[in-house]
């Protein structure tokens, strides 16, 4: 009755409704509430890491997904910001730390991480394939055993700790639910981002790159330039991850940048799915419940068999990751539901 | 001749769309490309005829710097793109379509236009989604009418047929005020409803662009073009009108006779 009045009378609003559509609005009402049944564990160690490992992911999908790059440095990418917070703001190893305010380092923090992302970028754009995910491994075990061995800038392999997240209007942001909040806020800026900028002229001409780099060279672009500039946006997003990993760790040492976590965040992007920015976060949670949980029912000993074979299933299943699987299931749902009408 | 090449260089201005001196291209010990001096008039309209392997695609190749001449030197308009990378140069007003159709599988018809009336335009890194009144998509509408591609505009290019993506590399090719076009067998596969339209279509083409062709249909060849070159072995062996060529001897000897007659 009076919601059939609101939606009719009020036109301008149904058109922004249909723009952002029912699936976006009900998923974003559902994860607003959340934290209202969501224990502090579930909010910070699986809704909130979940959603830093879903950005990073994305960072991943942008580049992988629309411009046909594969990488394994987004990790080192994040590090790259991790280590900016530690270095600019505060840290109680008494090696660097110039104590900076948050809204100084932040800024400072991704532009780094956009950078250091173009420039590996530059690198690797002249190959292709299994070689850009070569070059950019071995720029990620590099900087590894970089951070691990240097101890001017990066102390060493105990890094850096008693890094805190910043304390404004009042609030600890590090608390459970302001913490949940900080993450879903960047989870949303980024996927609508993505999203938008998929059918922007950058994304289509990343995505045209994709499908045809000789051809696009033939239309009067520069490749290399825009491939090296997917890759500084893609920084960005890695970038913010990274400030909120070493907000919720409270610290970042070589582990945080290990090839472990290269080889996690290419896993949660393929079990995703690259198609669309959604399946990065999919494959997160998925990854996260998992490494969380897999210990519980399987023993800390095969944890990682079992998340093997998971992903093994799934791209078995589906070579386009849980996003694909969904895509081929839905038309059998919607068929069951005409069964199942009147 | 020597003297006659000399004397071009230095007289070389913008009444010739594309001067090539003594152009070659070796790769390794095949000598694919050798000697190759031509001009070819702003606006005028050529065919380049030979067998397979004569070297015509090799030519558009070092043309739009695909890959670059082992010797001799490239002028477009009078500027010499010999050393430009290649988009340098179609941002020139250089285009090509390609005898295997290049496009774009994972986008739109006319997001594919789109981009390629954007290339030549300011713009190329907006984050922002061009708006249907955007100048580029506007002409993008105009050129998907002209190759008679409307009903295909939102349809992906990959599921189009053959016939529809041969339009649309010409449309490629039409986008963004080009001045010189080299259309590389742009009629092959084509049904003869097909080759009718083509033909509609380059003798549609505004006057003041003109093009090369390289194609093995002679009937549409010799329809689209004014002047005609021959290709053997990498050479360029006879030059004519359309006329001369097809009552020349040793070319009916070499190519009209031949396995392709």
């Amino acid at each position: 009755m009076s919601l059939a009045t609101i939606a009719d009378g009020v036109v301008p609003q149904q058109n922004w409704l249909d723009k952002i559509g029912a699936g976006h609005v009900i998923l974003g009402t559902a994860l607003l509430l959340y934290p209202l049944v969501g224990s502090d564990f579930f909010l910070t160690q699986i809704a909130g890491y979940s959603m830093i490992f879903g950005v990073l992911s994305l960072s991943l999908m942008l580049l992988a997904g629309y411009g046909g790059m594969l990488s394994l440095a987004q990790i080192t990418v994040a590090g790259i910001a991790a280590y900016a917070v530690a270095i600019l703001g505060s840290n109680n190893s008494n090696v660097l730390g110039f104590g900076w305010p948050w809204w100084i380092v932040v800024p400072f923090a991704v532009a780094a991480a956009a950078v250091s992302s173009a420039l590996i970028g530059w690198i690797s754009v002249r190959t292709e394939g299994i070689y850009t995910l070569m070059i950019t491994l071995a720029i990620a075990t590099a900087t590894f055993y970089f951070a691990q061995q240097n101890y001017a800038i990066f102390n060493g392999h105990s890094g850096y700790a008693g890094i805190h997240a910043p304390v404004f209007w009042g609030i600890d942001w590090r608390d459970p639910k302001p913490f949940y909040y900080l993450c879903l806020g960047l989870a949303i800026l980024s996927y609508a981002a993505v999203l938008y900028g998929s059918r922007s002229t950058f994304g289509m001409t990343l995505q045209a790159i994709r499908d045809n780099p000789r051809r696009m060279r033939a239309l009067g672009y520069h490749v290399t330039a825009h491939k090296v500039f997917a890759w500084f946006l893609a920084g960005i997003l890695a970038g913010l991850a990274g400030v909120l990993l070493v907000w919720f760790n409270g610290r970042v040492s070589p582990g945080t940048i290990g090839v472990d976590v290269a080889i996690d965040i290419l896993i949660i992007a393929v079990i995703g799915g690259l198609r669309h920015p959604i399946g990065p976060f999919v494959g997160a949670i998925v990854v996260i419940l998992m490494q969380t949980f897999a210990i519980d029912i399987v023993g800390a000993e095969r944890f990682n068999t079992l998340i093997g074979l998971v992903f093994l299933a799934i791209v078995f299943v589906s070579p386009d990751g849980i996003l694909g699987l969904w895509g081929r299931i839905k038309p059998h749902l919607a068929q069951e539901s005409l069964r199942a009408g009147p | 001749m020597t003297e006659n090449l000399a004397a071009n260089r230095l007289q070389s201005s913008g009444a010739y769309a594309l001067e090539l001196d003594g152009v070659a291209r070796h790769f390794g010990a095949l000598v694919a490309l050798s000697g190759i001096d031509m001009r070819i008039a702003a606006g005028e309209r050529r065919a380049v005829l030979g067998s397979n392997g004569a070297g015509k695609t090799t030519l558009f190749n070092a043309v739009t710097g695909d890959f670059l001449p082992t010797a001799g030197r490239i002028r477009f308009f009078g500027e010499d793109i010999t050393d430009l990378p290649p988009h340098e140069r179609i941002r020139r007003g250089l285009r090509r379509t390609y005898q295997i159709s290049q496009l774009f599988r994972g986008l739109s018809v006319l997001d594919s236009i789109f981009l390629a009336c954007r290339g030549v335009s300011r713009r190329r890194f907006s984050l922002l989604r061009p708006a249907a009144s955007d100048v580029n998509m506007v002409q993008a509408e105009s050129i998907l009418n002209a190759v008679h591609l409307e009903a295909y505009r939102d349809t992906l290019v990959a599921t189009l047929s053959h016939g529809q993506q041969r339009q649309l590399e010409i449309a490629l090719a039409l986008a963004g005020a080009p001045r010189f076009i080299l259309f590389d067998e742009p009629a092959a596969g084509l049904s003869p409803t097909e080759r009718r339209d083509l033909v509609a279509i380059l003798n549609a083409l505004p006057k003041h662009i003109g093009y090369i062709i390289i194609e093995h249909d002679l009937d549409v060849a010799l329809r689209v073009s004014e002047y005609v070159s021959m290709m053997h072995n990498g050479r360029l062996f006879k030059e004519g009108t359309p006329q001369e060529i097809e009552a020349d001897p040793e070319v009916q000897e070499i190519y009209l006779g031949g396995k392709h007659g």
